[in-house]
């Protein structure tokens, strides 16, 4: 079918892609800005930009110099993130199929309702949970992993503190992640075609055999796509991790010790008394920061989408 | 086939459901989980294991001891079978707990807070560590409104028009668009907030409302451009047609036919980009920050909102401030939530 547009038509396609094109323009605008703004620092710093552990500012007659990277805090926002997510993704698929398969009908309306109102709770309700509520329970599940599984690595500590660790922060995140996963998990599993579970039933599976064998195999792309979207959301996140962790400037991986950081709490931190050049080199992490989470939610996107054909 | 069938029994047969739990095993089943909560909750008191954590650990292990035994005659099938069920649920109930937790906390201790001035007064004579009696948080409500409804005129009109492109005009970039505004939802907030000051506040020279609305706006288009776009998919392709077939032009049925059709729906974006947005913490602390007075000029100056509020006062850390900080958060929970029903109320409408 040929269409032909004529003037107003075509005056009216204009004006509505130029809309569409607003989201283009501003993502792009955000990199070349945030780039530009952070040129110096990349270009005086180079690579020791994102592998040094130092933030050292330097003092105004130039005495000390500058040195500012942030290798600790990407190693920082790495480790929280994927805890968050090793905690986030069993629940958030044990959750999706509950929902789908187990919940009695009058319990599933409610805790879907639930899990739509958990997603919009805003981050920072999160994080005053986290450290008025949840920093208890996450003490007492340090000590005994800090206890009992001591030789690994991980968990060993230097010091016997263990509020503020990457751990409980982890686990706050993980709370913030799960109603994402879930969500995404849950749709995927709600298309899974009907003839193939009966099919399982028919032959005499039971309702695990089902899931195993035809709900899971069938769901995969799209739950790992969701799981992808929660790990971007836990990367860039900002002030549920500024209230739960001090920052410190060094590589670490003891999820227990009280210390840690990530990029974004590293930007709400300094921001306030930052000097010019420190600004600067807050703007190059949010540049870092924007491409990171950039290519995981592309690459998530581009997970779901495969996964979920569209008309 | 013409004979017709006739009913055999005079009195209507109750349908049966042989596959359905009987009562007697029910009842069985829920004394046998009761009975593993109160051993549960008796291991709590009497040993080592600590706290409701530690109860529903123990709960846990007892529901797996349990599903195996009453399995254990049946066949390793229904083993597995009974212990999936068993975990998946945990897995569930240990996804949906915290987030109850958080709204019972919310809820009640952010009302044991909550006094009237709180609601008509700001903080401009009010030191953080007052008696909760004094002092207020209308200038963060209204500031945070302000912002909001900044950002809402700016990026509806231009989500509409990416709905619109991506279902009505389906030009050559509308894979494009789709897959930019999937990733811009995934634009750290912090980043937003990075961009404005950038650009905005670093050419002004002055933190603004208008500055903050600009940071939510960014945030907020991704979410309004998707919901507008599922919204206008609803919309039958018969409308189209028919609009087509009267003689108008692809403009006229857009503006005329499809647009008023979904006009609820619509909305439904609109609220759904203000639930998104009207949290956010970190875009706002680099570009509106936070003030103590009153303020309705959105180009004037640093101004307060609900979520910088929260934030700032938990950061005091004293006793007062921290109970203001847990009501700004009741206070924005329950704005979310009557966005969420009103959300709900209008998404309805449309659907046929």
């Amino acid at each position: 079918m040929t269409v032909i547009y004529n003037r107003e038509d075509k005056i009216f396609r204009g004006i509505v892609a130029s809309g569409a094109l607003t989201s283009l323009v501003v993502l792009g605008l955000i990199g070349i800005f945030l780039f530009w703004r952070g040129a110096e620092i990349f270009r005086d710093n180079g690579i020791k930009f994102i592998t040094g552990t130092n933030w050292t500012v330097g003092s105004e007659d130039g005495i000390i110099p500058n040195d500012l990277s942030i290798g600790a805090m990407l190693i920082g926002t790495v480790v929280v993130a994927v805890i968050a997510l090793i905690i986030a993704f069993p629940l958030a698929v044990g959750g999706a199929l509950y929902l789908e398969f187990y919940a009695p009908r009058v319990l599933r309306k409610a805790l879907v309702t639930l899990l739509d109102l958990a997603a919009s709770i805003p981050s920072l309700i999160f994080g005053l949970w986290g450290i008025e509520i949840f920093t208890r329970f996450g003490e007492r599940w340090a000590i005994l992993l800090n206890k009992w599984l001591n030789f690994i690595p991980i968990f060993k500590v230097e010091f016997e503190n263990f509020g503020r660790s990457p751990f409980i922060a982890g686990c706050v995140l993980a709370s913030l992640i799960v109603p994402i996963t879930t969500s995404v998990a849950r749709e995927v599993y709600s298309r899974t075609p009907r003839d193939l579970i009966d099919t399982c039933y028919a032959l005499g599976g039971s309702k695990w055999g089902a899931i195993r064998s035809v709900v899971i195999p069938y769901g995969k792309s799209g739950v790992i796509g969701g799981a992808m979207l929660g790990l971007g959301r836990a990367l860039g996140e900002t002030v549920a991790v500024y209230l739960l962790l001090n920052l410190v400037f060094r590589y670490s991986f003891r999820i227990l010790e009280s210390e840690g950081g990530n990029v974004a709490s590293l930007i709400a931190t300094k921001f306030g008394e930052a000097t010019e050049y420190e600004l600067k080199a807050l703007v190059a992490a949010g540049f870092v920061l924007f491409l990171l989470t950039l290519v995981v939610n592309m690459t998530a996107t581009t997970i779901v989408q495969r996964s979920t054909p569209r008309a | 086939m013409t004979a017709t069938i006739t009913p055999t029994s005079p009195t209507p047969v109750e349908p049966q459901t042989p596959w359905s739990t009987s009562r007697t095993s029910r009842v069985r089943s829920l004394s046998i989980l009761l009975t593993a909560a109160i051993v549960a909750a008796i291991v709590v008191l009497f040993t080592g294991v600590a706290g409701i954590d530690g109860w529903a650990v123990t709960f846990f292990g007892l529901s797996l001891v349990i599903a195996v035994a009453r399995t254990a005659k049946i066949g390793p099938k229904e083993r597995k079978d009974a212990l999936m069920r068993v975990v998946i649920t945990s897995a569930a109930v240990a996804a949906f707990v915290p987030w109850v937790s958080i709204f019972g906390a919310v809820i009640f201790r952010g009302y044991s807070g909550a006094r009237i001035n709180y609601f008509t007064q700001d903080m401009r004579t009010t030191v953080p560590d007052d008696f909760l009696e004094y002092g207020g948080a209308l200038h963060a409500i209204v500031g945070s409104l302000l912002m909001v409804a900044i950002a809402t005129v700016i990026t509806l009109p231009l989500g509409i028009l990416s709905g619109i492109y991506l279902t009505e005009v389906r030009g050559r970039l509308t894979f494009l668009v789709r897959f930019v505004v999937q990733s811009m939802s995934g634009v750290p907030s912090i980043v937003a907030g990075l961009f404005i000051y950038t650009t905005y506040v670093y050419s002004t020279q002055s933190f603004s409302a208008l500055a903050g609305s600009l940071a939510l706006a960014v945030l907020m288009l991704p979410t309004v451009a998707r919901t507008a776009e599922e919204v206008l998919k609803l919309v039958p392709e018969d409308l189209r047609s028919a609009g087509y077939a009267l003689g108008a032009r692809q403009w006229r049925t857009a503006l005329m036919v499809v647009i008023p059709t979904v006009r609820s729906g619509l909305t439904t974006a609109a609220i759904l980009g203000v639930a998104r947005v009207i949290g956010e913490t970190a875009p706002l602390l680099l570009t509106s920050l936070s003030n103590t007075t009153l303020r309705f000029n959105p180009v004037d100056g640093p101004i307060a909102s609900l979520p910088t509020y929260i934030f700032g006062y938990l950061q005091i850390g004293t006793e007062f401030a921290i109970a203001r900080a847990w009501t700004g958060s009741l206070v924005l929970l329950v704005i979310v939530l009557f966005l969420f029903t009103l959300a709900r109320r209008f998404g309805g409408k449309d659907k046929r």
